[in-house]
């Protein structure tokens, strides 16, 4: 019975090449499909993929910024992030040493993205396993994390 | 052999058919469901979605599954009047109250006739309608959130089965009785049932929000009221429900109530019962019947004991009610897209009898009455009769349309599909059903504007259709092309329980308003803990409430001590989650009741007695990430009496 299945598929694929048009169906030999060319990392500083390509950070730390942003983050990012101490995820201690703002922002609006594209987290999620959890945050309120992370 | 045999046909086939490219493509249509090209119209490839939503009715699951056409893959099964263990539906402390009856919590129905709401005649995508048959009550899915919203109980009605259709502006749901009853309920009896026994059609109003409230009664006659369907158009404004048991039998219905050439239809006009309720002309009865809402702001439900209804006597309204003869004990009940024709299947008669709202009103006002029952009116049969579909087949049980004018009627007993046309009654086509089909379903077929590509017939018995399961089988749905002249029969799938009805409509209708996650700061249930800086233990003497959250791949606290045998521990979990998909489990060794499966944002509470000294495991039931083995914790039952301290930590701290 399996057989003749079989040979019902073929003659329906054989069907349809044979009557479909002009559609093209597949990337002529040799050249690779989008995703799986491998991306060039850019050169500079690695700000990471998703909504913000580029932000300006004032020299001086704004307080009640971050005293905002200190508390969304103990709202929603404290199940897996303690200051000082690894947890579930990485300490965020002096984050804004290791990570361009731009990266940092990314990383807390669209993290399946950026575990997908960026080496820097594709290579986070293989050492602490546990996926970044998107939080649904405005880039607003993400902005104020950046600022509260100035001041650890 | 016979792979050679096949091999030298398929490759006959395959070289016709490049040979023939381009001019044979019809010919493929023809060959049934064989042929590649019905393999084709109900193939959605991965990833891609479906066309239609589709509820098909569960029966008596009890519950509402949603399937996509025109694949037939199941989506989900929405619980509504049965418990569900898999989504601690009536299992736990939020949703228990939503099975709460004037009878007391009641965990199962008999559920029937999914309706989805309208707006000026057309399906908008809002609510899905269902009732419940066995305890009469009557669902509202939010179709934001695929939940159960509110449940409303029906007094003074028993087996609620021409129930649950909305008018066209979802103005009223309507509920009516299948067994009259004495009302109010006493005892007295059986054998005096003619005369005494009522039966109540239930007028439930819909506001904004979709909350239910029911408005009034009509108290008729001791018939039993099939089904139903609305005006729409020309006759928004009525209400047309079959009736059979005429005879007003009380025992052997299926000879008893056999008797009578025609039974009726009751024409009611809603328009006209608001205006004598407006005018004071009800009486107010005493009643009892529950009314659950659930909230998606606290995530739990409250159940309200309502106390009188409204009820309206025929009777002492003129102009409300009229009857309609129809032969012979019809069942389904159903009105064109354009509100002119009425159809009336009569289950038991050779033919199927048409009736014209137009020629109503007419034989309304001009009073062409033959005689009246119980104070109601009976329309002369040859006054209002559009027209008769002649002998199309066995056993007519429902009847819905297309948007090219044609009608689509099921028949249970010669197990077929029969196409007709309306205005000129002649039969176009008929089509075989596996096996004795009950309703069927065309997208937007109980509205103004139906998509009539599809139908699905919804069969009782599949005997040999599919793999055998023992004694007990499936029931089945059945996919029909109806594009084209002739119907074509695509594919069966099927079905949980017994579909006994189901309403469809475009997925555009209703995928783009999907809840996603519920907010966290939006959350009010009493015992959340929306980070976990909020969670705790808190002891009310032998009453232990534990506030805890869940996050990939957590749980806070995940050490408790100091419950001890004897405690009442509610767990309240809120999964801090805030992304899509991302739903917990949580499952507690030795339950008594079930899981909880939470949806992001959500707070759902498990109820726990601890029974036995030791250290007990909860984990996580949902696989929510490559850690999801380690979210799991421990509660330390300690002896009824002992000292040791109430205590809760994760991490140590």
């Amino acid at each position: 019975m399996k057989t003749i299945n079989v040979i019902v598929a073929i003659v329906v694929a054989a069907l349809f090449i044979g009557c479909g048009g002009g559609e093209q169906r597949e990337a002529p030999p040799g050249v690779k499909p989008k995703s799986m060319v491998k991306k060039e990392e850019p050169a500079g500083p690695d700000k990471g993929v998703g909504p913000i390509k580029s932000i300006d950070i004032p020299a001086t730390i704004d307080d009640a910024l971050a005293a905002t942003g200190k508390e969304v983050f103990e709202a929603k990012c404290t199940a897996c992030h303690k200051i000082g101490k690894r947890f579930v995820g990485p300490d965020l201690t002096g984050v804004v040493d290791r990570r361009e703002p731009e990266w940092i922002m990314n990383m807390i609006l669209d993290p399946e993205l950026m575990v997908k594209e960026n080496e820097t987290a594709k290579a986070l999620l293989a050492e602490y396993m546990s996926p970044m959890a998107n939080q649904s945050l405005t880039e607003e309120e993400a902005r104020s994390i950046l600022e509260y992370f100035r001041t650890l | 052999m016979k792979k050679t045999v096949f091999s030298i046909t398929a490759f006959a086939i395959s070289a016709a058919m490049l040979v023939g490219c381009g001019g044979a493509k019809k010919e493929g249509g023809k060959k049934g469901a064989l042929s590649g090209s019905n393999a084709e119209k109900v193939y959605v490839a991965p990833g891609e979605h479906d066309e239609f939503y589709a509820f098909i009715s569960g029966g008596f699951s009890g519950q509402l599954a949603v399937y996509g056409l025109p694949s037939g893959r199941l989506f989900k099964v929405i619980p509504i009047f049965s418990q569900d263990a898999e989504k601690a539906y009536g299992y736990n402390e939020e949703t228990k109250p939503m099975l709460e009856t004037s009878y007391g919590f009641v965990p199962w129905d008999d559920a029937h006739h999914p309706d989805l709401s309208q707006t000026k005649g057309e399906i908008d995508g809002r609510w899905c309608f269902i009732n419940g048959n066995n305890t009469p009550r009557i669902a509202r899915v939010d179709l934001k959130t695929f939940e159960t919203a509110e449940i409303l109980e029906i007094p003074n009605s028993a087996g609620n089965h021409s129930s649950s259709f909305v008018t066209e502006n979802t103005e009223y749901v309507v509920a009516g009785t299948r067994f009259s009853v004495p009302v109010p309920q006493r005892d007295m009896p059986i054998s005096e049932y003619k005369g005494n026994f009522k039966g109540a059609l239930s007028f439930i109003s819909v506001g904004n929000e979709g909350e239910m409230d029911l408005s009034f009664q009509i108290l008729m006659p001791g018939f039993d009221y099939d089904l139903a369907h609305p005006g729409r158009g020309a006759s928004h404004g009525w209400f047309f429900f079959t009736t059979y048991n005429s005879e007003e039998a009380n025992s052997l219905l299926e000879v008893n109530a056999s008797q009578n050439d025609k039974d009726f239809i009751a024409a009611i006009n809603w328009k006209k019962a608001e205006e004598y309720i407006a005018a004071g002309k009800f009486t107010t009865v005493p009643a009892e019947y529950a009314h659950n809402v659930y909230s998606d702001r606290t995530h739990s439900a409250t159940s309200t004991m309502k106390k009188e209804v409204r009820v309206l006597n025929p009777a002492d309204c003129p102009g409300l009610v009229y009857f309609l003869p129809t032969p012979k004990s019809p069942h389904g009940c159903d009105v064109d897209p354009s509100g002119e024709y009425i159809v009336g299947n009569g289950k038991l008669s050779a033919n199927l009898t048409v009736h014209s709202f137009t020629k109503m009103l007419d034989a309304i006002k001009n009073e062409k009455f033959d005689g009246e029952a119980y104070g109601i009116p009976i329309l002369k049969f040859e006054d209002v009769l559009a027209g008769t579909v002649v002998q199309p087949g066995l056993g007519p049980l429902h009847t819905e349309f297309d948007d090219k004018g044609n009608a689509y009627t099921t028949f249970f007993i010669s197990s077929e599909v029969v196409k007709w046309k309306l205005g000129t009654w002649e039969v176009l086509d008929r089509k075989p059903t596996y096996y004795s089909v009950g309703h069927l379903m065309i997208p937007g077929g109980n509205s103004q504007k139906p998509w009539g590509k599809y139908l699905v017939a919804m069969n009782k018995i599949t005997k040999d259709r599919y793999l055998p399961t023992g004694p007990e089988l499936c029931q089945s749905a059945q996919l029909y092309d109806i594009s084209g002249d002739k119907m074509e029969l695509l594919s069966d799938f099927p079905t949980i329980g017994e579909p006994h009805y189901a309403a469809a409509c475009p997925a555009d209708l209703i995928a783009p308003n999907q809840t996603k996650i519920y907010k966290l700061e939006d959350n009010q249930h009493p015992y959340v803990a929306k980070s976990e800086k909020e969670t705790k233990v808190v002891r009310e003497g032998n009453v232990v409430h534990v506030y805890m959250t869940m996050i990939r791949s957590h749980f806070a606290p995940d050490n408790i001590e100091g419950i001890k045998v004897g405690d009442k521990v509610y767990f309240h979990v809120t999964n801090l989650e805030q992304d899509y998909d991302v739903p917990h489990g949580f499952a507690m060794i030795g339950a008594n009741n079930s899981e909880l499966l939470i949806m992001p944002g959500q707070t759902e509470t498990l109820f726990w007695e601890p029974k036995q000294v030791g250290v007990w495991p909860m984990y996580c039931t949902d696989f929510c990430s490559a850690l999801h083995q380690e979210m799991q914790g421990y509660v330390r039952v300690s002896p009824a009496g002992s000292s040791t301290a109430l205590s809760w930590s994760l991490d140590g701290e």
